[in-house]
C-alpha cells in the first residue's frame, strides 16, 4: 500500500545521489528540488524534473539574455514563449512562425534527426491552430570533401525530404553551408510557417476544472527517452555517440498528416479548449505546460497511455519523446464528438488527464488511485536561472575579407547550385510558391487558409546566418545577418514583418561562448530596432561542441515579409542581354543601419514597380559570388570594369546588384538619388563571357558548369559513416 | 456546371490544389471521401497526388481497397472520365484501371522539378484540347515515377496510341519516356506530372491548363 502523503516512498530505494547526475541534474539543482518539495523526490519525479530543467526545455542559460530582444509591434498577436509567434497579416489572416534546431539528434542519426525536426516544428504550428504551409531548412555541415560530412548531408536531406514530402507540407527554401567548424557538429535548423483565420488563434491553456486532457496520435514507446537531456550536453567520443543513438526519435509522417487534419478539424469545429504539441519532454512537457499556463492543476493517469511495448516504467512513459502525439484539452460534453472525429482520421484518442483545482501536477495510477508523483504545477518554471559568467567583451573587430590571390579561381570556387538538395523537396504544394528555393527569398501567394480567397498579396521568407561574420564579432556579425535578411526580402519586393531566430552556440559553461551569445543577441536586437522588426520567437541550441571544441557562433534568422502587391513574379537572380549592371549601396567604413534600410526601401520599390530585370543581394563571397550566380542562373555573360579585387570580394552589407533595362536607367538614378543611396553602373550584361576587367575572364559555359556540377559531383563521390 | 470529384485518402495532399485549379478554369470540384462507396454526382474524377495511406507498402497498394475505389471503377467502366495524377496514377495501376506499375526513380532520389512534356496523343480525356506534338512545361514531384510494364503491354500501348504524354528529357528512367498513358477506352488517364501546378500564371507555367480543360470538356460530355 502506498502512502498517499509520501508518493515517493515506493521508489525511494531507487534514488541514489548518482541518479540525478546521470539524469543531467546538478547537485545544486537537486537541492533546489528537495527544497521545493520539502522532501526527497522519487525516481519518476526526478526524471520529470530532469527533462523539464534541461537546457533544451528550460533555456536556463540564455533566458536572462533573451529578454533583451524587442518583441512588440502593432501586428504582433503572439510573441515569444508560446508554441509559435503569430502576426496579423491582414484580410483576417494570421501567420504563425517558428524555428527550431535538431542539431544533436541529426549528428547521431541524420535521417531521423532531420525528419523528426520537421515533424516537431509542424506540431508547434498547428498547436496554435494554424495550417502549416511552408518549411525552410537552413543546414550546416562539414566540408564537402569530407566523406562523413557527405554522409550527414545525404541523410539529413533524405530525412527532410522523406518526412516533409509525405506529410504534405512544402519545403520552400533554406540554405546549405559547408565549413570545417560543423564537421563534428552539424546544424539542422528548421523553420515552419502556418496560416490561420485570426479568430481561430488558440493557446495552450488547461482552463476549466473537470476538462479532459486527450492524448492524440501515436502510441508511446521507448524512443527518445531523455532526448531533451541529450540535446543539453556536448559530444565527447564515438562510443558515447553510439550509446546515445536510441535517444533519437523515429518519425512517421503518415501519422502526422492525419494528426494535422484531425487537430485542425477539431479546432474548426470548436471542439478543443486548447491543443499542445508533445515535443521535448513528451507527456510531462505537454501536460505540465498546459496546466502551468492555465493556473489550475492536472492529474495524469499513466496507466491508460497507449504503449508500443509492454513493461514500460512510469518514468519512461512520462518522458518518452515518441513522435506524432498531441494533447487536446476538451470539455467532457465534447468528448464523444472529439473521439468520433478522430476515428474518421484514424487517429487514436485517449483521455489521460483531468484538469483539477488542486494547483498540483500529479501522476496517478488510475484517477483517484495511487499517486506516483506530486509536484507544484509550476515545477517546470521553478528552474534556477543561470547568470553564467561572460568573458570580457572583446574589442569590436568587424569582419574583413582576405583578398584572394587568384580572383578568378576564388569566384569559381564560391559557386555551388543547391538544386541537388532542393529538388529532393516538394517545394510547390498548395500552389503558393511564386519564387522557390534558390532565389534571394521565397515568395508565397497569400490565400485565406479556410476560404482560399486570393489576397493579391504574398508572404516572403528567408533564412540567413553567417558564422564567419559572427566569429569575428558576434555583435556586428548578428547585425549583418539581419541586414542580409532585410535585403533578401527587398529583392523580392517584400518589407519585413517579424523575425524568429535559432541561436546555435557552443558550451555555455565557456565564458567566451556566453559572451558570443550575449553579443549576438544585442547585435540582433540593435538591428531589429533599427528596421522596426519584432522578434516573435526563437530557439536556443547550446552545447554545439565536439571534443571540447565549440562551433563558431551561428545565430540563424528567419525573416517573414510582406509583398504588398503581387502582380508579377519578382525579377529573380537573373541577367538579361543588353541590360546594365548597377550596384546599389556602397561599402562604408562602419555598418550604417540607416543606409541599409534606405537601400532596402529603394530596391523594394524598384521590384514592386517592375523596374528591374534581375536583382541579387551581395553577401557571402561579395560581388564576385553575386555576379557569378547571376551569370550561372541566367546563362548570360557580363562585362564589368573599374572594380579592384578588394571591392570584388568585400562582404560589406547593404548592397545589391541590379540588372536594369536601358530605358529604366534614368528612373533608377532618380530614385536612388531620392533615397540617398549610391548607384554606380558597373557594366553591361550579355555575351558569352564573364569579364571583370583585369581580374576575371571566364566563359559563361564554364561558370554554368561549375555552378551546376559542384554538389552533384561531390555527392557522387560517395559517403562514409565513421 | 460540370463537377469534378477529387478523391481524398488519408495521406493525400494535392486534393485542394486540384480543386483550386479546376475552379480557376471555370469548373466546380469537391472532395470525395475515401470511405464513402460513391462518387456522388461528379461528372469526372481526379485521384490526386500525395501519399495515400503513407505509401508504406507500394504506393497505392492499400488505397485501391478503399470503398470509393469500387465506385470509381464502376464509373470508369461506364466510360466516365477518370484522371490519376502522380500518386493517383499509382493508385489507378494498383487498382487495375491502367496497366503497368511505377517503380523508384532511376537515381533513387525524390525529384521535384519542372520538365518538358510532349503531347503524343490528343485522343484521351486529358489531352483532347491540347495540340498534338506541343511541348508543355509541367512540374513533376515524385520518388516512384519510373513507369514500367511488360513488353507486350508496351507494344499494346504504342500500337493503340495510348501513350499520351512523353518526357522530352526522361527524368526518372520511365520505359519509352512515358509520362502519361490512357486506358483502352481512353477515358482513364494516369500521369506522373502535376498539371494542376501549372495553371496559375504567377506560378511560372500555364501549360497544365489545356490538360485540365480537356478533362472539363470530357466531364461536360459525360454530363450530357
Amino acid at each position: 500500500m502506498v502512502d498517499q502523503r509520501d508518493p515517493g516512498a515506493a521508489y525511494r530505494e531507487d534514488v541514489t545521489e548518482a541518479l540525478h547526475r546521470s539524469l543531467g541534474l546538478t547537485d545544486a539543482e537537486y537541492r533546489e528540488i528537495e527544497q521545493v518539495l520539502g522532501r526527497e523526490p522519487n525516481h519518476l519525479e526526478l526524471a520529470m524534473y530532469a527533462v523539464m530543467w534541461s537546457e533544451h526545455c528550460s533555456y536556463k542559460s540564455s533566458k536572462v539574455h533573451l529578454r533583451r530582444f524587442p518583441t512588440t509591434g502593432e501586428h504582433v498577436l503572439v510573441g515569444p514563449g508560446e508554441g509559435a509567434g503569430v502576426v496579423d497579416v491582414g484580410d483576417g489572416i494570421a501567420a504563425a512562425i517558428r524555428i527550431e534546431s535538431h542539431n544533436h539528434p541529426s549528428a547521431l542519426e541524420p535521417y531521423q534527426g532531420a525528419a523528426t525536426g520537421a515533424g516537431g516544428i509542424l506540431r508547434d504550428i498547428f498547436s496554435v491552430g494554424a495550417r502549416p504551409i511552408a518549411v525552410m531548412d537552413p543546414l550546416r555541415v562539414g566540408p564537402l570533401d569530407d566523406p562523413r560530412s557527405r554522409w550527414l548531408l545525404e541523410g539529413i536531406v533524405s530525412g527532410v525530404s522523406g518526412y516533409g514530402n509525405a506529410v504534405g507540407v512544402p519545403t520552400v527554401g533554406g540554405e546549405v553551408v559547408f565549413d570545417e567548424t560543423y564537421a563534428e557538429n552539424p546544424l539542422v535548423n528548421v523553420l515552419c510557417l502556418g496560416l490561420l483565420p485570426v479568430e481561430r488563434l488558440v493557446l495552450a491553456r488547461a482552463s476549466g476544472v473537470g476538462n479532459l486532457a486527450v492524448l492524440l496520435g501515436s502510441s508511446t514507446g521507448r524512443d527518445g527517452i531523455g532526448g531533451a537531456s541529450m540535446a543539453s550536453e556536448g559530444f565527447s567520443d564515438d562510443g558515447a555517440e553510439q550509446a546515445k543513438r536510441p535517444a533519437v526519435q523515429v518519425g512517421d509522417p503518415f501519422e502526422e498528416k492525419r494528426l494535422i487534419e484531425a487537430c485542425l478539424t477539431l479546432l474548426d469545429a470548436g471542439l478543443a479548449v486548447g491543443v499542445q504539441d508533445l515535443g521535448a519532454a513528451g507527456i510531462t512537457g505537454a501536460t505540465s505546460e498546459t496546466a502551468g499556463k492555465g493556473e489550475s492543476g492536472m492529474d495524469v493517469d499513466v496507466t491508460v497511455v497507449p504503449l508500443r511495448e509492454p513493461g514500460m516504467e512510469p518514468w519512461e512513459i512520462m518522458t518518452s519523446e515518441s513522435q506524432e502525439r498531441m494533447l487536446a484539452i476538451v470539455t467532457p460534453e465534447d468528448l464523444d464528438a472529439v473521439v468520433s472525429l478522430c476515428e474518421r482520421w484514424e487517429v487514436q484518442a485517449t483521455v489521460i488527464g483531468r484538469v483539477t483545482d488542486t494547483g498540483r501536477y500529479r501522476v496517478v495510477r488510475g484517477f483517484g488511485g495511487e499517486v506516483l508523483a506530486d509536484l507544484p504545477t509550476t515545477f517546470a518554471d521553478d528552474v534556477p536561472i543561470h547568470e553564467r559568467p561572460l568573458a570580457v567583451a572583446p574589442p569590436r573587430r568587424p569582419f574583413a575579407v582576405e583578398v584572394p590571390s587568384d580572383p578568378q579561381q576564388a569566384l569559381l570556387d564560391s559557386l555551388c547550385d543547391m538544386s541537388w538538395v532542393s529538388s529532393q523537396y516538394d517545394s510547390q504544394l498548395f500552389l503558393n510558391t511564386v519564387e522557390g528555393p534558390g532565389g534571394d527569398a521565397t515568395v508565397l501567394r497569400l490565400k485565406h487558409p479556410t476560404t482560399g480567397t486570393d489576397t493579391g498579396r504574398a508572404l516572403a521568407l528567408t533564412t540567413d546566418g553567417n558564422h564567419r561574420w559572427c566569429a569575428a564579432d558576434s555583435f556586428v556579425g548578428a547585425e549583418m545577418v539581419v541586414c542580409e535578411s532585410v535585403l533578401n526580402l527587398a529583392c523580392v519586393g517584400a518589407r519585413p514583418l517579424a523575425l524568429v531566430n535559432c541561436l546555435n552556440f557552443g558550451n555555455p559553461e565557456h565564458p567566451e561562448v556566453m559572451r558570443q551569445l550575449s553579443d549576438a543577441i544585442d547585435g540582433m536586437s540593435e538591428a531589429c530596432r533599427a528596421f522596426g522588426i519584432p522578434v516573435v520567437g526563437g530557439n536556443v541550441s547550446l552545447y554545439n561542441e565536439s571534443r571540447g571544441r565549440d562551433i563558431d557562433p551561428t545565430p540563424v534568422v528567419g525573416l517573414l515579409g510582406m509583398v504588398d502587391r503581387l502582380d508579377r513574379r519578382p525579377p529573380g537572380v537573373h541577367l538579361v542581354d543588353g541590360a546594365s549592371i548597377v550596384l546599389l549601396g556602397e561599402v562604408t567604413a562602419e555598418l550604417d543601419l540607416r543606409a541599409v534600410s534606405n537601400v532596402a526601401a529603394l530596391v523594394r520599390g524598384l521590384v514592386l514597380d517592375g523596374l528591374l530585370e534581375g536583382v541579387h543581394d551581395i553577401a557571402d563571397g561579395g560581388l564576385a559570388t553575386c555576379l557569378g550566380e547571376m551569370v550561372a542562373r541566367s546563362g548570360v555573360g557580363a562585362n564589368l570594369r573599374g572594380i579592384d579585387a578588394a571591392a570584388l570580394f568585400s562582404e560589406a552589407p547593404g548592397r545589391v546588384l541590379a540588372c536594369v533595362a536601358p530605358d529604366s536607367l534614368g528612373e533608377l538614378r532618380r530614385r536612388s538619388a531620392e533615397a540617398g543611396a549610391d548607384c554606380s553602373e558597373l557594366g553591361v550584361a550579355g555575351g558569352a563571357d564573364l569579364v571583370v576587367e583585369g581580374l576575371v575572364d571566364l566563359a559563361v559555359a564554364d561558370v554554368v558548369r561549375t555552378y551546376r556540377d559542384r554538389l552533384p559531383a561531390a555527392m557522387a563521390a560517395g559517403a562514409l559513416h565513421e | 456546371m460540370t463537377k469534378v470529384g477529387v478523391v481524398l485518402f488519408p495521406g493525400s495532399n494535392c486534393e485542394q490544389d486540384a480543386i483550386e485549379s479546376i475552379r480557376l478554369l471555370g469548373g466546380d470540384a469537391e472532395v470525395l471521401w475515401h470511405g464513402d462507396a460513391t462518387i456522388g454526382d461528379a461528372d469526372a474524377v481526379i485521384v490526386p497526388g500525395g501519399f495515400a495511406h503513407g505509401d508504406y507498402l507500394r504506393p497505392g497498394a492499400i488505397a485501391r481497397f478503399s470503398p470509393v475505389m469500387g465506385a470509381v471503377a464502376a464509373f470508369a467502366a461506364a466510360g466516365g472520365p477518370v484522371v490519376g495524377i502522380c500518386n493517383g496514377f499509382q493508385v489507378l495501376t494498383e487498382a487495375g484501371l491502367l496497366p503497368g506499375a511505377l517503380q523508384k526513380n532511376r537515381g533513387l532520389k525524390f525529384l521535384c522539378t519542372t520538365v518538358s512534356l510532349r503531347v503524343d496523343s490528343t485522343n484521351s480525356v486529358l489531352t483532347s484540347d491540347a495540340e498534338a506534338g506541343s511541348i508543355l512545361r509541367v512540374p513533376v514531384n515524385h520518388f516512384e515515377g519510373n513507369y514500367t510494364c511488360s513488353p507486350e503491354t508496351l507494344a499494346e500501348l504504342q500500337g493503340d496510341d495510348r501513350i499520351v504524354l512523353r518526357y522530352v528529357e526522361n527524368p526518372n528512367g520511365s520505359i519509352d519516356d512515358i509520362a502519361g498513358i490512357c486506358s483502352e477506352g481512353r477515358n482513364v488517364v494516369g500521369l506522373m506530372p502535376h498539371p494542376e501546378r501549372a495553371c496559375h500564371p504567377l506560378l511560372g507555367s500555364t501549360d497544365g491548363q489545356p490538360l485540365l480543360r480537356s478533362l472539363l470538356t470530357a466531364a461536360a460530355k459525360a454530363q450530357v
